[in-house]
């Protein structure tokens, strides 16, 4: 983190390829404006000494439960593709995959 | 149709109305249903009205309680923030992308309330995705402030803060990443509050940020937040940060005896950018706790103002990998006219996201990103651990901290949407609670220039019976509490 951020729009673009968000050179130039402001003000978190100091990935202690290997009800066929925007039969259609 | 003064009425006086058959919970749904018809159109709290499901759920609830069966919420006229699932409800999370979206399935809360016979109103409008201060980033309502309609409810929780304002539901369940049910509570002059992280199953819940949303109640009263939490906490296997304790009986642990409570006034909360009027409300409050016979003392919390910074790395981090699912193809907006399948998720994204979305998605996907990882996001959660830990310190010496919920009173819609730093800054006093995983609740403590002020408490881990106490003596000692926006 440098004291001043300043993201290059081929930095922007390259993350809206990334995150799959199509965006205009208009849109990608106000991003590169508003990400470089909010990363300056996180900058802050640099006057933080943390040697040493372990990360907290959540506020709880997790651990991993497991259940017992037993058939359990869950959606139906239907009821799992009722939202698909192209549905075809038990099947969801989307665009060749491979061209 | 035996009609209802409703501007009053809590789930407790609800409840001795319905059980004592006063009025059935037809009549009182009904008087609901118009009234929201009377004030929507100057309002916009909802989403959807379920007025069908809502007339069928009260007969079964009148059907019950004429069989001695009820329960605290059943016939309790209520709302749901729109991104907690309803099956065969829209579920919109006020976005775009999810617009037509009709869940299968109903988040465990959602079963709850359905066992108790409660009567869902309709679903709560909210900033797209959960992500804003304001509810000015919803994609398909402007929700206004009772109190004033040419100001912002706050956010994102603003429909369900608005709508238990407006008296259109007794009660509503909101959804707090980072104040999205505090904020808007203070700004329209209800009661919210956020449980300790994992009390309440998120199964169903639309993910924003996983490690830090919880789901809570906006009521009238604290007495009907102990009563909702009651309902709706408690362990569920569907949620895998879920918390296996026991939940201790919040309604009977009320008292409005503090002597010997301690309360600490943690003096970083008072800063720079704070309004004077309420800052002088949350002192004039301080008074009123010591002459409950708190113990009131002044506690430093110096990390308070990485808070800010450690959120708007974290939060949208984790919304960026949860968000990576809506590519319109299992469900949701889907972008038809594209040539390729890359290109119909480009554009899906592009067309089904709102500006504040895509901001954090992309802010989320850098700080994650080769080379940058451990500048921001490990940084990050190491600075995390150092809030929590200043925290779990102070609570060896004081029940709860009492502090404003937001450093302004409600703003004027436009002032702050196209700044989004100004933005952000509405929830640096709330925002701790959920890097540390801690409870939290606003309660109103005021009013400025007619516009309400939130009194916010914080207790540690799993501590809600303190937050409960602290909370309910304030409120029966003050007034603020019965005041009705002038609508």
């Amino acid at each position: 983190m440098s004291e001043l951020t300043d993201l290059s729009i081929e930095e922007i673009r390259q993350i809206s390829v990334l995150t799959r968000i199509a965006m205009t050179e208009d849109e990608l130039d106000v991003m590169r404006t508003q990400m470089s402001n909010i990363l300056d003000s996180v900058a802050i978190l640099n006057e933080v000494d943390t040697e040493g100091v372990e990360p907290t990935g959540h506020s709880v202690n997790i651990k991993s439960v497991m259940r017992e290997d037993k058939r359990q009800d869950s959606l139906t066929q239907d009821e799992t593709l009722m939202n698909a925007p192209q549905r075809d039969g038990s099947f969801i259609r989307i665009k060749a995959v491979l061209e | 149709m035996k009609s209802v003064n409703l501007e009053t009425i809590t789930i407790a006086e609800a409840r001795r109305l319905l059980d004592n058959k006063e009025v059935s919970a037809l009549e009182l749904t009904k008087n609901y249903l118009e009234r929201i018809k009377t004030f929507e159109k100057d309002i916009d709290a909802y989403v959807t009205v379920t007025e069908d499901r809502a007339l069928e759920d009260a007969n079964l609830a009148d059907k019950r309680i004429g069989e001695g069966t009820q329960t605290n919420l059943t016939g309790i006229p209520m709302q749901l923030k729109d991104n907690i699932c309803y099956s065969g409800i829209p579920t919109t999370c006020s976005s775009k992308m999810l617009e037509n979206f009709v869940p299968p399935y109903d988040a465990s809360i959602s079963t709850y309330l359905k066992n108790e016979n409660s009567v869902l109103l309709g679903k709560g409008n909210l900033d797209e995705f959960a992500m804003g201060s304001s509810t000015e980033n919803s994609a398909l309502k402007l929700t206004k402030n009772p109190w004033d309609t040419s100001r912002v409810p706050g956010g994102s929780s603003g429909g369900p803060a608005a709508a238990v304002a407006a008296s259109e539901c007794v009660f509503s369940l909101g959804s707090d990443t980072g104040g999205s049910i505090r904020q808007p509570a203070s700004l329209c002059g209800v009661v919210g509050m956020k449980p300790t992280y994992g009390l309440v199953s998120r199964f169903g819940l639309v993910a924003f940020a996983s490690s830090l949303d919880q789901i809570g109640p906006l009521t009238k009263s604290v007495e009907d937040s102990a009563l909702v939490l009651q309902s709706i906490a408690g362990y569920d296997s569907r949620d895998s940060t879920s918390l296996d304790v026991k939940i201790p009986d919040y309604v009977s642990n009320l008292t409005t005896d503090l002597k010997g409570f301690r309360i600490g006034i943690p003096k970083e909360y008072f800063i720079e950018g704070i309004s004077p009027g309420v800052e002088k409300s949350i002192l004039d409050a301080v008074e009123v706790l010591k002459g409950l016979g708190a113990d009131v003392k002044e506690v430093s919390l110096p990390h308070t103002k990485y808070a800010l910074a450690v959120y708007y790395i974290i939060a949208p981090s984790e919304a960026s990998a949860n968000l990576a699912r809506y590519d319109g193809v299992k469900y949701g907006f889907s972008e038809k006219n594209a040539e390729t399948m890359w290109a119909g998720f480009e554009n899906t994204r592009s067309n089904g996201f709102g500006p504040e979305v895509k901001r954090r998605i992309m802010l989320g996907a850098y700080a994650l990103s080769a080379g940058y990882y451990d500048a921001y996001y490990l940084k990050a959660q190491k600075v995390r651990t150092l809030i929590r830990q200043e925290f779990e310190d102070v609570f060896k010496n004081v029940d709860v901290l009492a502090m404003p919920t937001s450093p302004t009173t409600a703003f004027k819609i436009g002032d702050k949407i196209d700044d989004p730093l100004q933005m952000y800054l509405n929830d640096i006093f709330t925002i701790p609670a959920n890097i540390a995983g801690i409870p939290g609740i606003s309660i109103p403590a005021g009013l400025v220039d007619g516009l309400p002020v939130g009194l916010q408490f914080m207790a540690g881990t799993l501590q809600e019976t303190n937050l409960f106490k602290a909370a309910y003596a304030y409120e029966q000692a003050t007034d603020w509490h019965n005041q009705a926006p002038p609508i």
